[in-house]
């Protein structure tokens, strides 16, 4: 089994918009099956993939109900990812960032998803093995 | 020496700017730090043999080593046995092996 | 722990955020105690132009009254003590070789940025 680390991620795109939110879920999915420690800063819009009240909904041009849809729910994603560091021996400290949540009123977050601010990125990268951050474009 | 990993998520035919990416990774080389370009998302388009891949082809040259996420590859379908030269196809999990060695990472 | 942000992508949103995040999030760290310095390239070394003016927008009755100062924020990371590189050629391509920027920000060209890296333990690229 490999040595324990604590990684890093901050993340700034919101989901459905690109394919950066879907590799960094990814990056974190591995981090999280090798029981790693891992912290997630959400600055900007990111601070929408652990919003609560996401919705599936029916997909008509795949000819699809809701429940056949199964839907991509971020906020679902994330709570997996959770459960799955958890299972593995470690745990996922997942930061929104508090201004980037109240100007986009993305105030609900599912159960694990705590407030924050930069310090805590500061922090986060300074007690870490390493930081990536997955920068957005404009 | 240090070690870096570059995260190519662009393309050259989308993006302008993957010229970045492959400058400093010859610098990087050329000052003797140890350098992986890891391509993902759109930045594998230029994987596939036959594709214009001027920068991936002079990153090749320069003895550096170019890895193509397996899945962004396979999404696109772009068969793993027929890449541009130089380019080795790879799991993302080599990215999590890297940050948890200390690379320096940089995501663009 | 010594931090290099690296800030690329110009007027990202900065109307509705009026400043730019990638900036905000530097100064922020800064303050916080952090030991930081930036990277401007791309599109972001027109954040440098002192002549910038983002003033006027209004939305039906809805008038903007703190545009973004770009300009005004980068200079307030040098009078916080940050090191403010800006890569040379992308003023150049930019047209921006002889007009007035603000003033002690550090010229990188692009083959002086690997050099730079080594100076930092992180390189956050946003």
């Amino acid at each position: 089994m490999a040595d324990k680390k604590t990684l890093t991620f901050a993340l700034m795109d919101p989901p459905y918009e690109n394919a950066r939110s879907t590799t960094a879920l990814r990056l974190i999915n591995i981090a999280a099956k090798r029981g790693y420690d891992i912290n997630v800063f959400a600055y900007e819009g990111s601070v929408f993939l652990a919003f609560a009240m996401q919705k599936p909904h029916p997909n008509a041009m795949h000819g699809r109900n809701v429940e056949e849809e199964n839907h991509v729910l971020t906020k679902e994603l994330v709570s997996s990812l959770m459960q799955e560091a958890m299972r593995n021996g470690g745990k996922i400290d997942w930061v929104n960032c508090g201004l980037c949540v109240d100007e986009r009123g993305a105030v609900e977050a599912v159960e694990g998803v705590r407030r924050g601010s930069p310090a805590d990125f500061l922090k986060m990268a300074a007690t870490s093995d390493n930081t990536l951050v997955i920068v957005t474009r404009g | 020496m240090a070690n870096y990993l570059l995260i190519e998520s662009r393309d050259p035919y989308g993006s302008n700017d993957t010229q970045f990416c492959c400058d400093l990774a010859k610098q990087l080389a050329q000052q003797g730090d140890a350098v992986t370009v890891f391509l993902v998302q759109n930045g594998v388009f230029p994987a596939r043999a036959g594709a214009r891949a001027d920068e991936l082809s002079a990153l090749a040259k320069a003895g550096i080593e170019i890895l193509a996420d397996e899945f962004s590859l396979r999404e696109r379908g772009i068969p793993t046995d027929r890449l541009t030269a130089g380019v080795k196809p790879a799991p993302l999990d080599v990215v999590i092996d890297r940050l948890a060695d200390g690379c320096k990472a940089i995501w663009h | 722990m010594k931090a290099l942000n690296i800030i690329e992508t110009g007027y990202r949103a900065t109307l509705e955020e009026q400043d730019d995040p990638g900036v905000w999030l530097a100064y922020t760290l800064k303050a916080a105690g952090a030991d930081v310095d930036v990277l401007l390239r791309g599109n972001a070394v027109n954040y440098a132009v002192k002549d910038q003016d983002a003033g006027g927008l209004q939305y039906g009755a809805w008038r903007q009254t703190q545009p973004p100062r770009l300009a005004e924020n980068i200079a307030s990371l040098t009078s916080k003590g940050m090191a403010v590189f800006i890569v040379s050629e992308d003023l150049q391509e930019r047209g921006l070789g002889g007009v007035p920027l603000i003033e002690s920000l550090t010229p990188v060209t692009r083959n002086g940025i690997a050099r730079l890296l080594g100076n930092y333990d992180q390189v956050w690229h946003w």
